[in-house]
């Protein structure tokens, strides 16, 4: 398979320019834009400067001057002995390497409620019971979870901790216990825990926001956007929606947060292929920071994406970006998380191409106190790996995660996206292909125009602020 | 006449020397659940 060094678009009137190997971003005039690809193309032939030059002078002749062809030609030249374009892939032994190294755990997913007051339509957790029975994580299990994180966590310092569900403030008691007990071991273990919340909102009162603003790293509030796109999906048990409860709390949590260290998160399936307006909403509400994310759903149901909804969405994801900047230039931006990137200090090489984790440093603990790779496989019995008393029993599921990188996935090798998606969701890849190294297609096509909108809005931004990163 | 406008971003290849040390966050530890988004998480190291 040929595999592109290259990836280049255009969007909002920006030619963009990736050299996925080495990250640079460029921002490029036509002649540059036209003459990068014959030059890769001849390249791969083993054609010689002087043959490369003769050719797309020859290709290009019709449209630009032989001036303006060859001084485009020198500066790719340039940047290409800068290792800034066209660099070759070296990290495949890297990375291999690097998952050799002893597993330790860092990040669990704490079940602390396997229930839930809201009974979301999509919800992978089946209401919040995973398709099991109902059940609260006691206190117990939850400390032996603590004891198993700090344990396994080898010379690791920042330790992470989600309290999931179901929904988590329906055992609430526990998760305040369980942040005061990781407190305590934090300095006879030389460790830092990172507490978050992911919530749906309905319980939140003054006390829990109190504590919450304290103790916790980050909230994710769960709203899909505007009223009946949210109510739809999101619904009490009882049918009635549940937006009029919680909006005015996510708004009191955003404020008290200083509009930092939280999300509002929401999901859009097929019933709002224009999320645009989700997120427009969100952001005329009051939220400065929002996560809009796609479902993940069987084909049967009937509010999945489908292949043939790819074309609108796509344009869906460029409306917003330049809604985004629009409200940016007004002076009423927003963080939209899936439009956001670190281009100067976003992650190493080994984070970028080693997966996320699942299995291996990450892992879901159920209210009884069982190890799954990921809060999407609890309740997937195959993928049980252990327990809180015991540890990682099967570790051969753990090592088929291990092995699990973009190398491993033969569609990820030819994708510029695997340097900011790191291969893919596993669960997702599972859920579609029955094996957790493949690749969700249609997840892809959408994470591939997130990040093509991401690089945009920072050349923009670039322009905008007239930052001096123009080198 | 400059045709290039080149955007600072992170040298992935340096990143190969000092990188690995795993204590950056992990992806589905921020605010998504069912997809995997690496590229927006920030180092540890040059926060």
């Amino acid at each position: 398979m040929e595999v592109k060094v290259i990836h280049q678009y255009k969007n909002n009137g920006y030619n963009i320019v990736l050299d996925v190997n080495s990250g640079s971003v460029h921002v490029v005039d036509e002649v540059v834009y036209d003459v990068i690809p014959l030059v890769e193309e001849l390249q791969n032939n083993g054609c010689e400067d002087e043959e490369i030059k003769g050719r797309i002078l020859a290709d290009l002749k019709d449209k630009y001057a032989a001036e303006d062809i060859l001084d485009a030609y020198s500066q790719i030249v340039e940047l290409k002995e800068a290792g800034m374009l066209y660099a070759p892939d070296i990290y495949e032994n890297y990375i291999v390497d690097f998952k050799k190294r002893e597993t330790v755990v860092k990040a669990l997913c704490l079940h602390i409620a396997h229930d839930c007051n809201l009974a979301c339509k999509y919800c992978f957790a089946g209401e919040g019971e995973y398709h099991g029975r109902r059940a609260l994580m006691s206190l117990e299990t939850g400390k032996k979870a603590l004891d198993f994180l700090v344990k396994n966590s080898g010379n690791r310092v920042n330790l992470e901790v989600d309290f999931f569900g179901g929904e988590p403030l329906l055992n609430w008691q526990v998760v305040k216990e369980l942040v005061i007990y990781g407190r305590s071991l934090e300095e006879p273990y030389h460790k830092k825990f990172r507490f978050t919340l992911t919530t749906n909102g309905v319980l939140l009162n003054d006390e829990i926001m109190e504590f919450a603003n304290r103790e916790m790293a980050n909230i994710v509030l769960s709203i899909d956007g505007r009223k009946e796109i949210n109510d739809l999906m999101r619904p009490y048990r009882g049918g009635q929606g549940s937006y009029d409860t919680i909006v005015p709390k996510f708004l009191t949590v955003a404020e008290s947060r200083k509009q930092m260290n939280y999300y509002v998160r929401g999901t859009f399936t097929r019933n709002n292929p224009d999320f645009a307006k989700d997120v427009a909403h969100l952001a005329d509400l009051g939220f400065k920071q929002i996560s809009v994310e796609p479902v993940v759903a069987q084909p049967s149901d009937d509010y999945a994406l489908r292949p043939e909804d790819l074309p609108a969405l796509l344009e869906e994801y460029d409306h917003l970006a330049v809604e985004l900047l629009n409200r940016r230039k007004e002076g009423k931006g927003v963080n939209f998380f899936h439009f956001m990137i670190d281009l100067e200090g976003g992650p190493c090489v080994a984070k970028r191409l080693s997966g996320c984790g699942s299995g291996t440093e990450y892992l879901a603990v159920t209210p009884w106190g069982d190890l799954y790779p990921c809060h999407q496989f609890v309740g997937q019995e195959e993928f049980l790996m252990g327990n809180v008393d015991e540890g990682i029993v099967r570790t051969d599921i753990r090592d088929n995660f291990k092995s699990c990188n973009v190398y491993a996935k033969e569609k990820c090798r030819s994708c510029f996206a695997r340097f900011y998606c790191s291969g893919g969701c596993a669960a997702n890849s599972y859920n579609f292909h029955g094996r957790i190294d493949d690749v969700y297609e249609l997840g892809c096509e959408l994470q591939r125009k997130r990040i093509e909108c991401a690089i945009m809005i920072k050349a923009a931004l670039a322009d905008l602020e007239g930052e001096d990163k123009v080198k | 006449m400059k045709r290039i406008k080149t955007l600072a971003t992170r040298d992935l290849k340096e990143s190969m020397k000092k990188g690995g040390c795993g204590e950056c966050q992990t992806s589905c530890q921020s605010a998504c659940k069912t997809s995997c988004t690496v590229g927006n998480q920030s180092c540890e190291k040059v926060k």
